[in-house]
């Protein structure tokens, strides 16, 4: 397949580099050593490859990598680019709201894009708004204090 | 004390909330090829071609490898840690459906995923068998003969047996059962099944191998490296140190990354190419490697009138699947507890592992207790009903406490019984009235409690490093897959040389770097390493002293370490080198009767509490509350426990209400996260968890380990809670909204039309 080259800003970077029009988000983001966005399920049911697309949260595993020509592509890598963990990222320290840490990027990614929507969430907004992603070793409780603790601090 | 019990995050939080934790899944190395595997369409056949024509002319294909492939490099290609019964790719028979019969090699995956589709095979089917009662028959036969590993030493006369699918049987015999039995005032029996589950990490399986110059090394996914080098040098005839292991953080782990699992397969490939090969698995083929047994659990009691348990026969079938993995561990190391947390004097186990044509079962987060918990305390709970006394009060008449002698003949010593128990009960008030609900919408409550012995013998060994800043590392072959294994070491060894755990530098997993260590399974990590870094730090500590002595400093005097080596060498340099052993006493139990006054270093307890609403009208059961406790002794890192309590108990959750592996004619048919469901964040009720005061007098600072202790009694919790709302019993996992309303339909006296 022929590959085509595609332009975009990447964490705040404009970037270019070609792709084959199978290759999908996660597998672009792994050519520029990128590996918080992971493909688990496969099927956009668990959420480990969660990638903001011009500020939107898409399965990273599900959308072609072409498809962000001429976007602005942000990954959970970019959230302490100036050396400052985010407030949710800390939330998440606070309250231990993880265990093996793989689907971690994901539940921190989705959590911005709530407090966004719902600066003051309730535990049936959370649940609602985290229902895409999965923990297999369930840190569940926990993750609900760290997106409360986090809306707290913002 | 001032570092353990401190209530600290795990060392590495920051590198997990920004994505930057080192998973095997990262990780590419020049020059790499990616595998992917050709997989059994068949439960059972023999094969009678492999057509990789078409697959090795795609372009950009580097090379199709077949079983007959590797055995021109390994001529007994054959693995596994009880029995080497595996092929790395199948000869000559395959014996489930996804067993790996070839892989296509290329530099583009896409490229080897197309290729796969390209390859045919042709088997001559044979009759294959699934259920564990069935096969216990010897009509359909998985394997001729069995193949018992050299490693232990009491599964040797097995070697050769043949025209049978049990694995191994295992008998444990107390007092006379039969006799006891047949005098017992009450005699109630029941049969409990589990179904078939698995892992299912969300970090799937990932191996890669890179050949060396006469040396192999391989990254990988894996909870066992000590075992992954002695077994790949064992399969290449090399020594050890030949073969380097390493192994980041893992993205879940739960029992399945254990053993071998990729890491043949891409050892070989990379030999056979001589270049590296990574293997990593999709979602859907982790239903294809390894599982959780199946089980069939026969439980009867003879009950004295006054309510106490005179007997107990337990009889238990555990389907295996096609390779036995560690499946005869299971049944014998689990097997010996099937009889509960109860002091009964006549007690009689057979447990049995049983080969069949389904994905191999291994060990999943309990060992096997979670399916023996479920039927004991199914079944105890029966007893109770019958014979009209509170479940609790008939419970606490029975329980095992210190200083009575368990089944297996050893005394039991450390073990918080009756705490947990108490724990429970007070939690989930008891004694309180209770809102049984009312119209369609019926509540109850039901309780459970389990009992593990942790595996033994098993050895640990540990280094400490004091570098000349004064600055401290510690090595461990422990693999920190979230339980927060390295946390906690650096506590202890913090505790013992008087630093912040903070501080503390601990390597991971690194066969060349770190010592032996039997595995990170059974919640044995914390005891057993715990143990060798707690000595290996006193040995550093000593150490540091004598060459404080041999610097000419004064005795008893305490310097700080950099001065102290800045002293002896005249300027930053040497090191300090701490390391201990740990292997606990262990007294194998005697082949017939199952009985030993030491089978395990420590006991572990857990048990929970549930409240449920049941729908009559759908059969769907809402948990309205989950109390868990455990006895993990005295915790090193008190939060990071809780959570283990939480988490382990959700999982549990998933295998109660919602888990099971579909077949149809061998074939998983829901082989993915859409139609196998997995708690997620909408389906927790609200969980209390409790860590009980208690000491573990032989662990680390009094602790031992919690791991899989939260798992035990969630599932009959729950169906003695529904059993307490609507009066149906549930004698088999999942309980489903639709067996549940199959259930009452029955009690009705309207059975669905299809029953």
């Amino acid at each position: 397949m022929t590959a085509r080259t595609i332009n975009f800003t990447l964490n705040g970077q404009a970037v270019s580099t070609a792709i084959e029009p199978h290759h999908n988000l996660v597998e672009l983001l792994q050519r520029f050593d990128l590996f918080g966005a992971r493909e688990s399920c496969g099927q956009g049911l668990c959420g480990c490859c969660t990638v903001l697309v011009d500020g939107t949260a898409v399965s990273g595993c599900l959308y072609f990598a072409v498809w962000v020509d001429g976007k602005s592509v942000s990954t959970v890598e970019h959230l302490d680019a100036d050396g400052t963990l985010s407030h949710v990222q800390q939330a998440f320290i606070d309250c231990g709201a993880f265990q093996c840490g793989f689907c971690t990027p994901g539940f921190v990614l989705m959590t911005h894009q709530l407090l966004k929507q719902r600066p003051d969430p309730s535990d049936d907004e959370i649940r609602d708004y985290l229902a895409g992603n999965l923990c297999r070793c369930a840190a569940y409780p926990e993750i609900i204090q760290a997106v409360k603790r986090a809306a707290r601090r913002s | 004390m001032n570092q353990v019990g401190r209530d600290i995050p795990r060392l590495e939080v920051r590198a997990k909330v920004t994505g930057r934790a080192d998973y095997t899944h990262h990780l590419r190395l020049p020059g790499m090829l990616y595998g992917k595997v050709f997989r059994s369409t068949v439960p059972h056949g023999r094969i009678r071609g492999i057509d990789t024509q078409a697959a090795r002319e795609l372009p950009g294909v580097h090379r199709v490898v077949t079983g007959e492939d590797i055995k021109q490099l390994i001529p007994e290609p054959y693995y596994g840690p009880a029995f080497h019964d595996q092929p790395i790719l199948a000869l000559d028979k395959v014996r489930h459906v996804g067993e790996p019969v070839a892989v296509v090699l290329a530099s583009d995956p896409h490229v080897a995923d197309q290729a796969v589709q390209l390859i045919v095979a042709d088997y001559e089917e044979l009759p294959a068998v699934y259920d564990e009662i069935a096969a216990m028959q010897p009509d359909i036969l998985v394997h001729n003969v069995l193949r018992p590993a050299g490693t232990f030493a009491d599964l040797k006369h097995l070697k050769g047996r043949g025209g049978t699918n049990v694995a191994l049987d295992y008998h444990l015999r107390r007092g006379d059962a039969d006799k006891a039995l047949a005098n017992a005032d009450h005699v109630i029996e029941h049969t409990f099944k589990t179904q078939q589950c698995l892992h299912l990490a969300l970090e799937p399986f990932v191996s890669i191998a890179e050949p060396g110059d006469n040396r192999l090394t391989l990254y990988t996914a894996n909870q066992s490296p000590s075992f992954v080098r002695i077994e790949i040098a064992r399969l290449l005839g090399w020594p050890e140190n030949r073969v380097r292991v390493k192994v980041p953080y893992l993205g879940g782990g739960f029992g399945g990354k254990l053993y071998i699992k990729l890491e043949a397969l891409v050892a070989a490939l990379a030999m056979l190419v001589r270049r590296p090969v990574k293997i990593a698995l999709t979602m859907e083929e982790q239903f294809y490697m390894i599982t959780k047994h199946a089980t069939t659990f026969r439980i009867k009691s003879g009950v004295a009138k006054d309510g106490r348990i005179v007997a107990r026969s337990c009889e238990v079938h555990w389907n295996g699947g096609a390779y036995a993995d560690i499946g005869p561990r299971v049944a014998q190391k689990s097997g010996f507890t099937a009889a509960g947390p109860y002091d009964i004097d006549n007690v009689s186990v057979d447990s049995y592992e049983i080969y069949t044509n389904r994905t191999p079962a291994g060990a999943l987060r309990g060992f096997g207790i979670p399916q023996l918990v479920w039927a004991y305390e199914s079944h105890t709970d029966l007893i109770a009903r019958q014979l009209g006394i509170d479940p609790v009060e008939f419970r606490r008449k029975n329980l095992l406490r210190n200083g009575r002698p368990h089944a297996s003949g050893t005394v039991l010593q450390d073990a918080a019984i009756p705490e947990v128990f108490d724990s429970l009960v007070t939690r989930m008030g008891w004694d309180k009235p209770f809102d049984h609900g009312s119209g369609t919408l019926r509540r109850g409550r039901g309780i459970a409690i389990g009992l593990k012995a942790v595996i033994a013998p098993t050895t640990s060994v540990a280094i400490v490093n004091i570098s000349a800043d004064g600055s401290t590392t510690a090595y461990t072959g422990t693999v920190d897959m979230g339980q927060g294994s390295d946390t906690a070491y650096a506590l202890i060894v913090g505790e013992v040389l008087g630093v912040d755990a903070e501080e503390i530098r601990v390597v991971h997993s690194d066969t060349d770097v770190t010592p032996y260590d039997m595995g990170t399974l059974g919640s044995r990590s914390l005891y057993h390493m715990g143990n060798a870094m707690r000595l290996a730090a006193e040995d550093a500590r000593a150490k540091l002293r004598a060459l404080a002595v041999e610097a000419g400093l004064p005795e008893g005097t305490n310097y700080p370490p950099s001065e102290v080596f800045k002293k002896r060498y005249g300027m930053q340099a040497g090191n300090v080198i701490g390391t201990a052993s740990f292997v606990p006493s262990y007294k194998s139990p005697d082949g017939e009767t199952g009985q030993s006054d030491n089978v395990t270093p420590f006991w572990m307890v857990g048990g929970a509490g549930a409240e449920v609403e049941v729908d009559t009208e759908t059969g769907q059961v809402r948990v309205l509350r989950l109390v868990n406790a455990a006895d993990c002794g005295t915790p090193i890192n008190p939060g990071v426990a809780r959570a283990q309590l939480s988490g382990a108990s959700i999982m549990q959750l998933g295998f109660t209400l919602s888990e099971a592996m579909h077949l149809d004619g061998g074939q998983v048919t829901n082989a993915s996260l859409a139609d196998y469901k997995i708690p997620g964040i909408g389906d927790i009720p609200p969980i209390d968890n409790e860590l009980v005061a208690a000491e573990q007098h032989s662990g680390p600072f009094g602790a031992k380990g919690l791991g899989e202790s939260g798992t035990f009694g969630v599932s009959p919790a729950i169906a003695n809670a529904i059993h307490d709302a609507v009066g149906v019993r549930i004698m088999e996992l999942p309980i489903t909204a639709e067996a549940v309303l199959r259930a009452l339909r029955v009690q009705a006296g309207r059975p669905l039309d299809d029953e």
